[in-house]
């Protein structure tokens, strides 16, 4: 078995005047978990749509598991998984009818084939909905039983392309445990996502990517510290206390924090020590918080930092 | 839930590929198109009733004044209406449901798995098959209480039948062509139900196309719809079928043969 989960070399696409993917170079071995990471338009799904064979490149190559993603397609095919954006499971069928279904595509003989879904069912906790048909799942069952369909034929590599969209917080962090659970069972993961916090959760190392290429990579640690590590956002009980708040945060941060409504200040800082100076400091001038949190950059402030202009959301999600 | 089951997705050597895969993907498909026919019903029924109201509709409109008596129109309308069950039964559902798998990304899924490119294709069309075939019994089942009798004997209807049921196969392959290229399963709806009109009602359905007005006989006469309607009330009345049948077959191998192909490249291709 190869130890390379799956390789992207110069990798181009283009969709008419649309350039997607403008030579993307990505790497993980087996086992890990890549984050992607890019606004709407930026070619995550284009990545994610060749290397699970959907799309042929224009340029460069690919592998997975070792095998090339245009001359070895059906090979590459039996090693995969894909879980797009939307939940492609059939609503008038049972959860088990689906997974049954793609053990049967797979040529697991029948008796095989329930006897996966059935385990399957059990571990994504759907065994008690596993009869019922899956116009009546919620959003979460449903991701889960997506993700289920997924690894009904054991796939060495798993690509997932923004796996958490539309799940609340509860549900997310549920999706999530699951997706640490197959990299410990050393399967690869290619996850696509939005948000910086998601990448920062899951992945190994994550790669930034925009306009179709890759801006920055590294492990979230190092792209953290690339971006400038955290944010402090505070709020002062009395709104009076805003200028000698802005004071401390301003020694504190070495720089003037910026001033959005509602009198909430914000400032990067670049460790969390900074954060429990400014907590006793502000302690010491008895000056009340309605609100103080430290927290990652958000994706806008990653882009505002690595290209020094804002994301630009794409209106078409045609070339994403 | 636990998180210590053990070996969720150790890889494990893949089955050897076995012969006749693709035959074996596509029935467990067209199960799966069945399966959703079951829970949803609609466009079969559709396919039956549609039908089934121009079979009751025509007879008793117009049967006195067209044929003379009710019973002689009904031996003439009949197989028509059996044809027009067939190529809808499939029409209104496959077209629809493939555009439906490709917008909602089920195809996607298809598509990387280790099976043939024509599976999910020749799954949903196999599935139409069973439809066609529980659409022709049941209007069977409805002309004869009408009072429809057959007079070409047992040989005479399994072969009307059987021809009605391979039209609509092959013309399939069209729906199926179109659902693949189409952008919505509206649109797909709105292009069956727009070219019902000219492609079942424009042809010798109602009345010879002899008694047809100018142009719409020259219509009817291309319309191969108009071939398998007329082979079928020939087999079906015991009268000479004469080169309707060899028609109809040739025709039928045509749209398999042109659109089949299409449809699979188109589907390939699909991004």
């Amino acid at each position: 078995m190869s130890e390379q989960g799956f390789e992207a070399a110069g990798l181009t696409k283009r969709f008419g005047k649309v350039t997607a993917l403008d030579g993307v170079s990505l790497a993980a071995p087996r086992g890990q978990v890549l984050g992607l990471l890019g606004p709407n338009g930026a070619g995550k799904t284009t990545m994610i749509r060749i290397l699970a064979t959907l799309l042929r490149p224009d340029g460069g190559r690919a592998s997975v598991a070792g095998l090339d993603v245009v001359r070895h397609a059906g090979e590459v095919r039996r090693r995969i998984a894909l879980s797009g954006q939307h939940t492609s499971v059939d609503e008038e069928l049972t959860g088990a009818a689906n997974l049954v279904m793609i053990g049967r595509l797979l040529d697991l003989p029948r008796a095989q084939a329930v006897r996966r879904a059935t385990e399957l069912l059990a571990r994504f906790g759907l065994d008690e909905a596993a009869k019922r048909p899956v116009a009546g799942y919620s959003g979460g069952m449903r991701r889960r039983l997506d993700l289920a369909a997924s690894l009904v034929g054991h796939p060495e590599v798993v690509f997932l392309d923004e796996p958490s969209v539309g799940l609340d917080p509860g549900k997310r962090d549920e999706l999530w445990q699951m997706i640490r659970g197959l990299s410990a069972d050393g399967v690869t993961v290619l996850l696509t996502t939005q948000y910086l916090e998601e990448a920062d959760a899951l992945a190994d190392a994550v790669a930034v990517i925009d306009h179709g290429r890759v801006i920055a990579s590294g492990t979230p640690a190092e792209l953290k510290s690339q971006v400038g590590g955290h944010t402090i956002a505070l709020r002062p009980d009395d709104p009076v206390d805003t200028d000698a708040a802005a004071l401390i945060l301003a020694d504190v941060a070495g720089r003037a924090p910026e001033r959005s409504s509602r009198h909430e200040l914000v400032v990067p800082v670049s460790g969390d020590e900074a954060f429990f100076e400014i907590a006793a400091r502000l302690r010491e001038h008895h000056i009340g918080v309605s609100e103080l949190s430290l927290r990652l950059p958000s994706l806008d402030e990653v882009f505002l930092s690595l290209t020094g202009t804002p994301t630009d959301h794409e209106p078409t999600k045609a070339a994403s | 839930m636990t998180t210590t089951t053990p070996a969720l997705s150790t890889a494990v050597a893949p089955p050897p590929a076995r012969p006749m895969a693709w035959l074996r993907h596509s029935l467990v498909l067209a199960g799966r198109s069945l399966a959703k026919t079951t829970r949803n019903p609609g466009p079969v029924i559709n396919g039956v009733v549609t039908p089934a109201l121009f079979m009751v509709l025509f007879v008793y409109l117009f049967g006195g004044s067209v044929a003379g008596s009710t019973a002689t129109y009904l031996q003439y309308l009949f197989p028509g209406i059996l044809v027009m069950g067939a190529g809808l039964a499939g029409m209104v559902s496959t077209g629809s449901a493939i555009n439906l798998d490709l917008k909602n990304g089920v195809t996607d899924r298809f598509r990387s798995l280790p099976i043939s490119r024509l599976a999910p294709l020749l799954g949903s069309v196999l599935a139409d098959i069973v439809r066609y075939l529980l659409a022709v019994a049941v209007l069977f089942a409805l002309g004869a209480l009408l009072g429809f009798r057959v007079h070409g004997g047992l040989a005479g209807a399994l072969a009307a039948a059987g021809l009605a049921i391979l039209f609509g196969f092959c013309l399939s392959w069209v729906t199926v062509f179109v659902g693949v290229l189409v952008r919505s399963a509206e649109t797909v709806l709105a292009i069956s139900f727009i070219s019902f009109l000219p492609v079942q009602l424009g042809t010798s359905l109602a009345a010879p196309v002899e008694t047809l007005p100018g142009w719409l006989r020259s219509w009817a006469e291309i319309n191969p719809v108009t071939h398998v309607m007329d082979a079928c009330r020939a087999l079906l009345n015991g009268a000479p079928v004469g080169d309707t049948v060899t028609t109809t077959l040739v025709w039928c191998a045509a749209l398999f043969l042109v659109f089949c192909p299409l449809a699979v490249r188109a589907y390939s291709r699909q991004q």
